[in-house]
């Protein structure tokens, strides 16, 4: 089975996310950027897969700040080739709609049995990249997915559909996949294996060359929120006193 | 000499030739058997992995601080092997009994030397050449030498009985053998208690006999004057006549009673390199080579390897300081993991690798082992030895205090072992989640609490003085904080007060701001390895960057790794504790506190005491602002962790039946004090917890050393307890 | 007339949910700025007990295979909108969404906002604002060119103005035939496994999340649930890490839980958490982190650490 991740960066949450001078992104300039951990979701289930059933894994990834510290993670990891693919500018935003272009335009040229990427970006205003890119593909797609199980034609995917409800269907391949939990956490790469990959391994570039600019939701503004200025009485003590603080308030609602 | 007046006696009690025979072709097996042992031992530690360079061999390092990490020299050494220092140093009692013990068979083993020397070798030799038989067994020799060997026969007898009457009847922790990790399927460690016995008890009645023989020989010579030299033989002589043994009757029992004695002395000897009796050359061997450096600086792992994953990764030194366990369990008694339930026990940790390393290099043990109904752990022979061998648990549990180092009687390293064990756990990802995520969030912001660098300074915030820029503006020293006294919530008060404090006293410092990183000693003891290189690098850079003479920390890890291990990356500047720095104000007479007049205790951090010997300095902080310092019975070098050392702070600890700060609180409880003085940020953590805990934070206030520091020069007040 | 809002009823079970009229309710307003019809779609028949009456035009997909087969939906959908027309398609950011917001707007050319929390009509234009950076920022977008997608966040919008009695005017589309091209087949919805537990009806719910750390820990407030005889519940994260199983979820991907009191533990409140219990009566929360998203909800809260307040409390209730 032949397994491509597609995997991206995304500003930090944990750090404080300013708004440029435009007012029309986040300041790219200071932020960090990490890969989007539900495409860790992804990777981890895509290796799982090739532990499972023998598959060979690429991880794709666009040119943004720090990709290549995540595609060598991914080679660390156990991913078998990984892919940089340049052309876009590295400090702006990529909508979902372009990075899906510009991961079809790769795709064209690549065959693969099953597209594994996370099922959603903290960043991803105009959709979530599976269905765009499975669209853009012509190839059956799913997102949600906490499941897959593969076979050679056909893939067995589980998908959330809220309520605790699950929906299971089974998809031609090749197919793309939304992945919303892998079925354990994403592995540790230690950090002497990531040099190991720094050293040895090997980022293959890709240039993509996209013609055609699609219809863009043009952003006016980006704020941040007012608090909302609730927030919780803080009970304040040892454990013990706390403890009985709590107990009080619900007995006092009749329960225990 | 007239003949009838030379003071001599029979050797073999007068036994005949064919006896003789027998006796030799017995000495030839148990010696064959002895070095059989002893060449397949050496050979096997030889198969040990030499690190790179020799450095194993390696004496001595200039830049080493004396007594932390300089290895003994020889003479040292000596001296220390030779008054049992380490015996002795923790358990008086023990530690004479055993040196009674010690020197006296040591007198016995010369006695016999001598006799041999005399009789199998001179005797024999002159004979063969000349005919006539000499011998300087006679005479005032003959006579010197019974009045002091029988004085070293009456030590050991001494030391033995102390010994065998400790091992029936104490109650000691040490000497409980229930593991600490129970296997399932059950164990036993019977023949592990047999060994024991047949070691002290055997000793014991070579011992007795040997004495018995004497007392009876002189009987049946019926007491010539000069023997009353052989004043221990005379003495059980004349016991034994008023018991009714006459001179005919003494004769006769000596005949087969002196086999008896020969007999076991033989098998012992025989017995020695196949049981814990190794332990009388292996322990003063491992003595000799150990390298104390190795815990405050652990080693490098296998080149090519990530971690030990193998038994040819364990390197000489180490397989022999398995060899050398006596079992005596005193790491047993003060581990902090095993106090709190976990599975580790530093014991059972070198009995299990020892057993797993004779099973695997096919030396048999004849006791001294523990036996299992399903073959499992060390003693399968098919299991991994980093998960198997030794479970994941075991080697998570470990604080990495080093009191299991620093109470060892003979030299060995537990520490260091631990860790090149992790590091292969961790190479293959097997961890704990929240251990996991602190170890990402390191490598990906630098700091265990996942929170963005630029956050890092956060503490400065409501100072009313600018904390300076060590990378803009050179200062005499640079402030390394540590993740906890920079990002815990608890925490960054007290680092507004060292601030304040500082500022006060008008000494120059600054920080690196959010180029600090985690300076990584609790990382590297976790097992990852390439994240502390990666550490080292990014903080190496950021002090690159900065212009200043010296370095304190706050957290006594940081300091440990800033002092002790970052040298070997490239750093050259002198580095300190912040409780140092106290100190040096305190008597430069920058400052000049006013007498608080409390009543407290101290709490010595592992890394700062056990590990960098600064146990007095923070006292004379103390004592110098007018404390009335009461010692916990746990103090000083034998300090009890908090249980957060060692990557533990990182991962869960509720499955301990008592976290080991709650344990040392309870200590503290009964002193009658008001406060409970720390110098590290994450006793400060623990013990705050803990005081809530056994729920007497209203009585025992945790407070740091540069809070009491501040109130006596700053005349703020504490809130009274 | 013509149809120019379409909202899309996420009923795969039969069921319809929620956030559907909360859709109805915004189309109808959005439709009556572009001065056109609303329209609903709904897979198979709809059940008499619906209120659809906000909507003008139902469409019906006729036959359609039980459960659910994201190329079927998006075969079907696709047809529904190539024969209404519409400028405005409503969904919701559920599965529904995520998997065929995307695909239907690149399908037909159309633009389209996620996340969205917010749509008025300003002039001949939408303007959306929309949740990014997990709430850590807004923004606003302004769509002129049609059709434009929204996929809209749940609990965005009022959902009674949506639920009206009436008739809407009945169209049904045949997708039967086309749907044996679609590269795909519905095997089964699986039920949620909700053996012994029903954390939806306990007056009181006990809830961990991810700050317990491991499995093992679970035990720890187990005990408490016990102590407190309500059922243990938890946050996603345990769910995924197969700590406790489904049944126990609480939130959005979980169950939707009102009881009268809530324990928190550990749980920093993702939206998707705070979505499943948001309506509890009393919300008391354990976190170690002050700045923790479910203080923003919780009546109540403490920042010490669980593994000291959890067996302080289970001893209290047990004595």
């Amino acid at each position: 089975m032949r397994i491509v991740v597609a995997m991206r960066q995304l500003a930090d949450l944990v750090e404080e996310l300013e708004v440029n001078d435009e007012g029309t992104d986040i300041d790219r300039e200071f932020v960090k950027f990490v890969s989007n951990e539900w495409d860790e979701a992804a990777l981890e289930e895509a290796l799982t897969l090739k532990d499972e059933l023998g598959a060979t894994v690429t991880v794709v990834a666009l040119d943004e700040p720090d990709v290549d510290q995540t595609l060598y993670a991914a080679l660390a990891k156990g991913a078998d080739r990984v892919v940089k693919l340049t052309g876009n500018d590295p400090d702006t935003w990529v909508r979902s709609r372009e990075r899906a272009q510009r991961l079809a335009s790769f795709l064209a040229g690549e065959s693969f049995d099953l597209l594994l990427t996370g099922v959603q970006a903290a960043d991803d205003l105009d959709g979530q990249l599976a269905g765009i890119l499975g669209s853009l593909l012509e190839v059956p797609h799913a997102a949600v997915v906490v499941g897959v199980e593969g076979s050679d034609s056909k893939v067995r995917v589980i998908q959330e559909m809220g309520g605790g409800l699950l929906g299971v269907s089974e998809l031609d391949l090749p197919a793309v996949l939304g992945i919303q939990a892998a079925k354990q956490t994403p592995r540790y790469a230690p950090i002497s294996r990531i040099r190991q990959a720094m050293q040895t391994g090997e980022i293959s570039e890709h240039e993509v060359e996209l013609s055609d600019a699609s219809a863009q939701v043009k952003v006016r503004r980006l704020y941040p929120p007012e608090s909302t200025g609730a927030g919780a009485t803080m009970l304040k003590g040892s454990p013990k006193e706390v403890a009985a603080e709590i107990i009080e308030i619900i007995k006092s609602k009749g329960l225990v | 000499m007239l003949v009838g007046v030379l003071e001599t006696r029979k050797i073999f009690g007068g036994e005949t030739e064919t006896a003789k025979m027998v006796f030799y072709l017995l000495a030839v097996v148990v010696l064959a058997i002895f070095f059989t042992g002893l060449v397949k031992r050496v050979i096997e530690y030889n198969h040990g992995r030499r690190p790179a360079s020799f450095s194993w061999l390696r004496r001595r390092d200039a830049r080493d601080i004396p007594e932390v990490s300089e290895r003994p020299k020889f003479a040292s050494s000596l001296v220390t092997i030779a008054a049992n220092k380490t015996v002795t140093k923790s358990r008086k009692k023990v530690g004479i009994s055993h040196l009674l013990l010690f020197w006296g068979f040591i007198g016995l083993f010369l006695a016999t030397s001598i006799l041999s020397l005399d009789y199998d070798i001179l005797g024999n030799a002159s004979r063969f050449i000349t005919g006539h038989t000499y011998s300087f067994f006679q005479g005032p020799f003959y006579l010197g030498y019974n009045a002091v060997f029988d004085l070293a026969g009456l030590a050991a007898l001494v030391g033995t009985v102390l010994l065998v009457y400790r091992r029936w009847f104490s109650r000691e922790i040490q000497l409980d053998y229930t593991r600490a990790q129970r296997p399932e399927g059950g164990y036993s460690r019977a023949k592990i208690v047999i060994g024991d016995q047949v070691f002290v008890v055997g000793l014991l009645l070579i011992l007795i006999t040997g004495i018995l023989i004497q007392g009876l020989r002189i009987d049946g010579e019926g007491f010539p004057s000069f023997e009353r030299w052989t004043w221990l033989g005379y003495l059980v002589g004349k016991g034994l006549v008023t018991l009714g043994v006459g001179s005919a009757g003494a004769r006769a029992i000596h005949a087969w009673l002196w086999w008896v004695h020969v007999g076991m002395a033989l098998a012992f000897v025989a017995y020695i390199p196949w049981s814990k009796a190794w332990h009388m050359l292996a322990s003063p061997t491992n003595l000799a080579v150990r390298d104390l450096a190795t815990t405050r600086r652990i080693p490098a792992p296998p080149e090519g390897k990530t971690g030990y994953d193998s038994i040819d990764d364990f390197t000489p030194r180490e397989l022999l300081g398995f060899d050398s366990c006596t079992k005596c369990g005193r790491c047993h008694a003060v581990c902090p993991a095993r106090t709190a339930g976990a599975p580790l026990s530093p014991r059972d940790f070198i009995l299990d690798l020892r057993q797993w390393v004779d099973r695997s290099r096919h030396i048999p043990l004849l006791l001294d082992t523990e036996t299992r109904p399903v073959a499992s752990g060390p003693l399968a022979g098919d299991g991994q030895l980093v998960g198997d061998v030794i479970v994941d648990k075991t080697l998570w549990s470990c604080t990495t205090c080093m009191a299991c180092v620093e109470i060892c009687p003979v030299g060995i390293e537990h520490v260091p072992t631990i860790v090149q064990l992790r590091r292969s756990l961790v190479d293959r990802g097997e961890m704990d989640p929240t251990l996991q995520s602190a170890l990402q969030n390191i490598a990906t912001q630098g700091n265990s609490f996942g929170k963005s660098a630029r956050m890092r300074a956060r503490w400065t915030k409501g100072l009313d003085f600018p904390i300076v820029d060590a990378r803009k503006e050179h200062v005499e020293y640079l402030w390394f904080l540590g993740d906890f006294a920079s990002f815990d919530e608890r925490l960054m008060s007290i680092s507004q007060t060292l601030a304040k404090v500082l500022n006060a006293s008008g000494v120059s410092f600054g920080i690196l701001f959010d180029d600090e990183r985690n300076a990584g000693n609790d990382v590297r003891r976790v097992g990852e390895e390439g994240l502390f290189e990666m550490l080292v690098e990014q903080n190496m850079e950021a002090f690159s960057k900065a212009s200043f003479d010296k370095i304190f920390t706050t957290d006594p890890h940081t300091f440990n790794t800033l002092r002790n291990e970052y040298p070997s990356f490239g750093l050259d500047k002198p580095v300190l504790h912040y409780s140092e720095l106290l100190a040096i104000l305190m008597f430069t007479e920058e400052v000049a506190p006013r007498s608080l007049g409390r009543r407290v205790t101290y709490h010595d951090p592992c890394y700062l005491g056990r590990y960098n010997r600064i146990f007095d300095t923070p006292r004379a902080v103390i004592a110098g602002l007018g404390c009335d310092l009461v010692e916990m019975p746990r103090h000083g070098a034998n300090s009890f962790c908090c249980g957060a050392g060692g990557g533990r702070i990182w991962m869960d600890d509720s499955y301990l039946e008592e976290r080991p700060s709650v344990n040392r609180i309870k200590e503290a409880q009964g002193l009658g004090v008001d406060y409970f003085v720390v110098a590290c940020p994450k006793d400060y953590a623990m013990f705050s917890d803990a005081v809530k805990t056994v729920g007497i934070e209203d009585s025992l206030k945790v407070i740091d050393i540069v809070e009491l520091f501040a109130e006596a020069t700053e005349a703020t007040e504490l809130v009274d307890v | 007339m013509s149809v120019d809002v379409l909202v899309i009823a996420e009923a795969v079970a039969g069921e319809v949910p929620d956030v559907t009229y909360e859709l109805l309710g915004k189309g109808r307003e959005l439709s009556d700025g572009f001065s056109g019809e609303l329209a609903l779609v709904l897979a198979g028949e709809p059940s008499p007990q619906n209120l659809f009456g906000a909507a003008d035009v139902l469409y019906s997909m006729s036959g359609m295979e039980a459960g659910y087969c994201a190329p079927q939906w998006e075969m079907s959908l696709g047809e529904v909108i190539r024969s209404a027309h519409p400028k405005v398609v409503l969904v919701s950011t559920g599965t529904v969404g995520i998997d065929l917001a995307g695909a239907l707007a690149t399908q037909f050319d159309g633009v389209l906002a996620s996340y969205v929390i917010d749509a008025v009509m300003e002039g001949g234009s939408l303007v959306v604002t929309s949740q990014l950076y997990g709430g850590k920022l807004l923004s606003e977008v302004e769509i002129d060119s049609f059709p434009a997608v929204l996929s809209v966040v749940p609990g965005s919008f009022a959902s009674d103005v949506g639920r009206v009695v009436g008739e809407p005017r009945r169209e049904v589309i045949d997708v039967g035939g086309s749907l044996s091209s679609a590269k795909g087949i519905a095997i089964e919805l699986r039920e949620p496994d909700s053996s012994g537990v029903d954390i939806t009806a306990a007056p009181l719910l006990v809830s961990v999340g991810r700050g317990i750390g491991s499995k093992e820990n679970v035990e720890l407030v187990a005990e408490l649930a016990e102590a407190m005889k309500a059922p243990l519940s938890a946050s996603r994260p345990v769910i995924d890490q197969g700590w406790l199983p489904k049944p126990h979820q609480v939130g959005k991907s979980g169950k939707k839980v009102k009881p009268t009191v809530y324990l928190a533990f550990g749980i920093s409140g993702a939206p998707e958490h705070l979505e499943g219990m948001r309506s509890a009566d009393v919300i008391i929360a354990c976190n170690t982190d002050a700045k923790a998203p479910i203080f923003e909800v919780a009546h109540y809260g403490t920042t010490l650490d669980l593994f000291d307040l959890v067996p302080e409390l289970t001893d209290q209730v047990g004595g």
